[in-house]
């Protein structure tokens, strides 16, 4: 998508706002799993605002779905740009002590995380 | 009444590139270096670090595509797979879901009962996790992120093979066109090619496909085919007890010859798939295209067809020097100097294969040089050197890459044709092992084995074979 055709979206986005209707409810069930994906433990009350806040985000991009885009090519990418490579060139060297700073405790050489299995 | 069976196999193969540097940012793929030491910010998933794509990862996916029949995508680009687990530092591993660089390709496999084209699906590019090491004496785990960020491709199979036969056939083929693209060795035992086995059953007849498992950790051959074979076992029992099998991943643990199902790495399989913002798309142009085309080597089935045409070689011998590209290299190089064809096949099929074996290393480390295999097929031919001294010599080549012709040089290894000199051994000889002698005359002509073997010892092995059968024929 170029540049105008992405100004004719927006600018149409932005003529369509309406106050949101909450059309969307998220369920007990899909907050629980969006908890298990997100590796969050949530109390009620958090739940309970974390059920409203996903509605309202679910409802303000479903405003999207009241324009016709069917002259609007798929955008696949925000860029308006391709092919942007690297040569096959090592570049980096060994840079451990610096890198293993970011860990939050080292052990020969290595990142210590809770006890993993495969 | 048992019902019979028909089993539905597909592959996910995954094929480590042999690109010099990770995916997405300069740090080495070497083997081998210690926790660490070839990573940075980008392959260990720091906040604002920036992945660029590694051109040759394009170009290698690209290559095995064209070999494999399969459509470039023209337009791709990469996904975000999110998940949780301590080898992907990111939280998510970058992949291809929407846009593979390659699609609807397939390979051709022969079966006993003649050709059989098996579909790919796909081939996709993604970046490979980093090592968990389980820590002996405190309770945690260990992180090498040194295999972060290693170029992978996925080659997913459409569900088209029925036997372990089948499978191996095209995992042989796989890992011959991609070896000879050189786009990778293919080892499956080091890792550099993964295979995952999904398999399901159904009663013979029907169209519909059975629920299927995931077989995961064959790191060989065997290992697949014990796998495929203990999996067929597992499922018709389930299904002959009337009982479902379930979907699954499983592991195989080659020693104890089962499988057994693996704690998943997620509660849920719900990657959340999104195209990735920090990667910018990529354009394959009809030049781009058309030069990885013209570049594709000459592949395992045009080699044979080659060697047997050009060099009149026995099909077994084709097959053995064409098993490994590094093989069938080191023969074109070796009779292109030496025009020997043959010779070179003995050596390459007989003495190089029984060191590799008792070395346990792949043709790949191969050390001697074609010139230098070429000198000591020239030793022998000029019956300078007798063929147990050449492979005395061979084996010192092949540890060390010595030089034949210094090498007999120095240790005084030429051997003696000349009739006046061998003569009077030959006579001590046979003076000293009357009874062959009396054998020989006798009527038993294997005596003179017994005394050509004596002529040798007495020579230090040094002696011309030939020329010592043709004196003591005379003399006897
Ligand atoms: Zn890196």
């Amino acid at each position: 998508m170029d540049n105008a055709s992405c100004r004719v979206l927006w600018e149409a986005i932005c003529d369509n706002r309406k106050e949101p209707t909450m059309a969307n409810v998220i369920s007990d069930e899909t907050i629980e799993y969006v908890g298990i994906l997100a590796k969050l433990e949530l109390d009620d009350a958090q739940k309970e605002q974390a059920k409203k806040d996903l509605a309202e985000m679910l409802d303000y991009i479903d405003e999207l779905s009241e324009l016709d885009t069917s002259a609007v090519e798929p955008m696949s990418h925000v860029h308006p740009t391709c092919n942007f490579f690297r040569e096959d060139v090592v570049t980096n060297g060994d840079d451990r002590e610096n890198i293993l700073k970011n860990a939050p405790e080292e052990k020969e050489g290595a990142f210590v995380v809770p006890k993993t299995f495969d | 009444m048992a019902k019979e069976y028909e089993v539905v196999i597909g592959l996910e193969v995954h094929v480590e590139l042999a690109t010099k540097t990770k995916i997405f940012c300069g740090c080495s793929t070497a083997f081998g270096g210690a926790p660490n030491t070839h990573t940075c910010p980008v392959c260990t998933g720091m906040p604002g670090s920036l992945p660029v794509l590694n051109k040759q990862v394009v170009e290698y996916a690209m290559a095995v595509g064209v070999a494999t029949n399969c459509e470039i995508t023209r337009h791709g680009k990469f996904d975000r797979k999110n998940y949780f687990y301590p080898d992907n530092p990111q939280n998510y591993q970058i992949s291809q879901l929407y846009l593979p660089i390659c699609r609807n390709g397939y390979v051709e496999i022969e079966t006993e009962n003649g050709t059989k084209k098996i579909g790919i699906h796909e081939i996709h590019m993604e970046e490979d996790a980093g090592k968990l090491i389980h820590d002996e004496w405190d309770d945690v785990s260990l992180v090498d992120y040194n295999r972060s960020g290693v170029p992978l491709i996925e080659i997913v199979s459409e569900p088209d093979m029925r036997s372990a036969e089948e499978v191996i056939a095209y995992l042989e083929k796989l890992r011959m066109l991609i070896q000879y693209l050189g786009a990778s060795d293919c080892k499956l035992q080091e890792g550099s090619m993964r295979a995952d086995v999904n398999l399901s059953l159904r009663e013979k007849g029907t169209t519909e496909f059975g629920t299927r498992t995931e077989m995961k950790n064959l790191n060989s051959f065997t290992a697949i085919t014990h796998a495929i074979k203990g999996e067929i076992e597992r499922q018709s029992d389930l299904l002959e007890a009337g009982e479902k099998v379930v979907q699954e991943t499983r592991r195989w643990d080659d020693t104890k010859g089962e499988s057994y199902a693996m704690r998943s790495k997620e509660d849920a399989q719900d990657y959340r798939y999104f195209p990735d913002p920090d990667l910018i798309p990529i354009d394959i142009s009809e030049e781009w295209l058309e030069k990885v085309k013209a570049s594709q080597p000459e592949f395992r089935d045009a080699k044979k067809k080659r060697y047997a045409e050009e060099f009149g070689l026995p099909e077994y011998d084709i097959d053995q020097i064409t098993s490994e590209k590094a093989l069938a290299d080191i023969f074109e190089a070796t009779t292109a100097i030496c025009n020997q064809p043959k010779k070179v096949s003995n050596w390459l099929m007989v003495e190089t294969m029984r060191l590799l074996n008792a070395h346990e290393m792949d043709a790949s480390d191969i050390k001697f040089s074609a010139k230098h295999l070429a000198d000591l097929i020239g030793l022998v031919d000029q019956k300078i050197i007798n063929q147990p001294v050449a492979k005395e010599i061979f084996e010192h080549m092949f540890t060390d890459d010595v030089d034949p012709v210094a090498y007999v040089e120095e240790h005084g290894l030429k051997q003696e044709s000349d009739e006046g000199a061998l003569k009077a051994v030959v006579e001590k000889v046979m003076a000293d092992n009357p009874k062959s002698v009396a054998d020989y005359r006798g009527g038993k002509e294997k005596a003179i084995g017994a005394l050509v073997g004596q002529t040798m010892k007495a020579m230090g092995g040094k002696a011309d074979p030939a020329v010592v059968t043709k004196l003591l024929k005379e003399l006897l």
